[in-house]
């Protein structure tokens, strides 16, 4: 019973690193950037529901749309000024300036807001289901994330995949010049995939910050690094891989807390990170791809 | 590809240990269960002990040194605050006048240390620092230069170890722990006690090891200890299963109210309602925006300081506080309140001449006061309050226990 009580407990974590890890996959898949600053667009988007929803009374939907349209405008704010006039620049600059941008959200968010913590009301309202007369306990907030992880993965994959605006996206990302020749707006393309990572961050933010409630300035740093490894477990750019790799993390952390030691935790997730880069370079679900210099 | 991802898994760890790096604080801690209260009476916000009129004349220049920005800048302030009430009641009374700079070290260990070196041109005195790891690197200065040096609120016992010159207003950690043992013991708050600490926290650490030896002393049964590495740690159900699988019926938290907070509220979700008892670093709890009073509902924890006791002294302070700085003060607030007169009587006890004495001079005759046995102070966080040659204080442990959203002292 234990044992599945940190079953769920690891399902529980791994479904919001898996919704933060969406995002990041997205942003990878398409515009083949690491936006490390998504951890933080999450605190953000989290800052606003909290201002809206829990001192501001407002519904709790409603902040979270309220949420996706600030995020949304942040993420294509920072991809026009801070990413956009590299775009031709090699990688190793992007990334450096995705740090940077972390760290100005971090500080930006630090000063505005001050390093006080907040504590955010759940959004959700579902009452734990209690299992086997009260000795197995499913908190809400599992359940909820679970079900949105699986509501936004089927979206992400059915708009990818299925829309016109999807289709541009996969053909910016298979080879961006020849996209371009073919009359494809890459940087309109690359700002709607900015707009849409962001807009999940809201919603990441949201039920980030329903399960843990501690909300300060660097919320958003520790799951963001988390679900990038979760993104890069499942397969950078993968869709279901995100969904997938964020799970398993977040088992393989919670299982490891329990059984193992809860100091090494981060250690061993990382270890098996590494086993599995060893055995399958691109990830669990990653599509092998060759890269032409 | 794959030069692609291990350089960005190198990033993201070099990352990760630099959001590990930005906790570390340390809370004033501990207590001492074998404190001699003086008979004296605190009669007022400003109580006779030194005397109104004392011997000391001049102006007594004190350097203070604290974190009033940053991630730990809320203890900062306080010790600020608290000290600027005292300062301004001091001033008051005429005789000996105090002079208080303080600078923001951040919470971080050079800075203060720089911060240091800009006041020690004109300080007599170092009051600071609020935080321990900034603490004994100042200290190690201080002891080299020979100022007088009292900190509010910085509990480690490496602040004071070694250094005749450092003095601490707060309880030191191993005391604290020990005295909670002894309280829950005394008061039979629970029969299986679990704890949950971070282990990677001075503080933390600090107090789960006298917790458990004087446990193991007196017959407190602990059944289960669970720790985590890291106060932004969000998830603890791992740990909060081990607990309640080991039946758990009072859970001793020697941390802050942080990860605290995520804690109770973990647990509730998962069905888990031991009783709770905390440190001085839980205080704060109450205080977080947006916080749900029901959750911490009952929790216990031990604290020098209860803004909402109905005395004559926290009356008129919390008035002046709230009056000049909007909000209630917390412990550390009082601890500086209570540094600055303790400065006070000693300084008069010694007969400072504060104009014409040395740094050295007025250190060495602190050092003869504050250690002289028959000096005590009565203040907010205590009575009758003496310090032994250590340079650590004695004085009784309060708990109080959380009621409608308010501290009531136990």
């Amino acid at each position: 019973m234990q044992f599945l009580s940190n079953l769920i407990g690891g399902v529980s974590l791994g479904s919001v690193y898996a919704l933060i890890a969406l995002g990041y996959t997205m942003v990878y898949g398409i515009a083949r950037m690491l936006n490390f600053a998504h951890g933080d667009v999450i605190m953000v988007g989290a800052y606003v529901v909290f201002f809206a929803f829990c001192s501001g009374g407002m519904n709790p939907l409603l902040a979270i749309l309220i949420a996706m349209a600030v995020c949304t405008l942040l993420g294509v704010t920072i991809e026009r000024i801070a990413y956009r006039p590299l775009r031709e620049a090699p990688s190793l600059a992007v990334l450096i300036t995705a740090i940077g941008v972390s760290y100005l959200l971090q500080n930006g968010a630090l000063l505005l807001w001050s390093a006080n913590p907040r504590a955010f009301t759940s959004v959700v309202s579902i009452p734990p289901i209690s299992l086997f007369g009260g000795r197995l306990t499913i908190p809400g907030n599992t359940l909820v994330n679970v079900v949105v992880c699986l509501v936004i993965m089927v979206g992400l994959w059915l708009f990818v995949n299925r829309t016109t605006p999807g289709h541009a996206m996969q053909a910016v990302s298979e080879d961006r010049g020849a996209a371009q020749l073919m009359g494809i707006n890459v940087n309109a393309t690359i700002s709607l995939t900015f707009a849409i990572g962001s807009a999940l961050a809201a919603v990441a933010g949201a039920l980030l910050c329903s399960s843990y409630p501690m909300l300060q300035p660097t919320t958003g740093a520790m799951p963001g690094i988390k679900a990038f490894t979760a993104a890069v477990f499942g397969g950078i750019g993968s869709i279901p891989g995100a969904l997938l790799g964020g799970i398993l993390l977040g088992v393989i952390e919670n299982l490891s807390k329990a059984y193992i030691s809860t100091q090494i935790s981060d250690a061993i997730v990382f270890l098996v990170l590494i086993v599995i880069l060893l055995i399958k370079p691109t990830g669990l679900l990653g599509k092998k791809r060759v890269v032409k210099v | 590809m794959k030069k692609y991802l291990s350089l960005a898994l190198a990033a993201a760890m070099a990352f990760s240990l630099a959001a590990c790096g930005a906790t570390g604080t340390s809370a004033p801690a501990g207590n001492a269960a074998d404190s001699t209260p003086a008979a004296s009476t605190p009669a007022d916000a400003a109580p006779a002990e030194g005397g109104e009129a004392g011997a000391a004349t001049g102006t007594l220049n004190v350097g203070g040194i604290g974190p009033l920005t940053g991630g730990v800048a809320v203890y900062g302030l306080a010790t600020m605050q608290g000290a600027e009430i005292a300062v301004e009641e001091i001033n008051a009374l005429g005789g000996l006048q105090f002079e208080l700079d303080f600078k923001d070290d951040t919470g971080v260990a050079e800075t203060a240390v720089n911060a240091y070196n800009t006041l020690k041109d004109s300080a007599d005195v170092i009051y600071g620092t609020t935080t321990t790891d900034p603490c004994i690197n100042v200290a190690a200065e201080t002891f080299n230069d020979r100022f007088f040096q009292l900190t509010p609120s910085a509990s480690s016992t490496a602040v004071t170890e070694g250094r005749d010159n450092v003095f601490q207003m707060c309880f030191t950690d191993p005391n604290q722990g020990a005295s909670a043992a002894d309280y829950v013991k005394d008061n039979n708050l629970g029969e299986s006690i679990g704890i949950i600490y971070n282990n990677a926290d001075a503080y933390s650490t600090g107090l789960r090891d006298a917790f458990v030896a004087r446990a193991a002393e007196i017959g407190l049964n602990v059944v289960e200890e669970q720790a985590f590495p890291d106060d932004n740690t969000p998830d603890f159900s791992a740990q909060l299963n081990a607990l309640a699988a080991a039946n758990v019926d009072l859970l001793f938290m020697p941390i802050y109210y942080t990860p605290a907070y995520n804690i109770v509220n973990q647990a509730q979700a998962q069905g888990f309602a031991p009783k709770y008892f905390g440190c001085d670093g839980m205080d704060g709890i109450l205080d977080i925006e947006g916080m749900n009073p029901d959750l911490v509902e009952g929790l216990m924890l031990m604290t020098p300081f209860n803004a909402s006791a109905t005395d004559a002294a926290t009356t008129s302070f919390v008035e002046k506080y709230q009056a000049a700085y909007d909000g209630l003060p917390n412990q550390f607030a009082a601890d500086g309140y209570d540094a600055m007169w303790a400065l006070y009587y000693a300084a008069n006890a010694a007969g400072i001449d504060a104009d014409n004495m040395s740094h050295e001079d007025i250190c060495e005759a602190l050092i003869a006061t504050f250690t002289s046995g028959d000096f005590s102070v009565d203040g907010l966080t205590g009575s009758g309050m003496t310090w032994s040659a250590k340079g650590e204080i004695s004085k009784d442990p309060v708990a109080v226990r959380i009621e409608n959203g308010v501290y009531v002292t136990m």
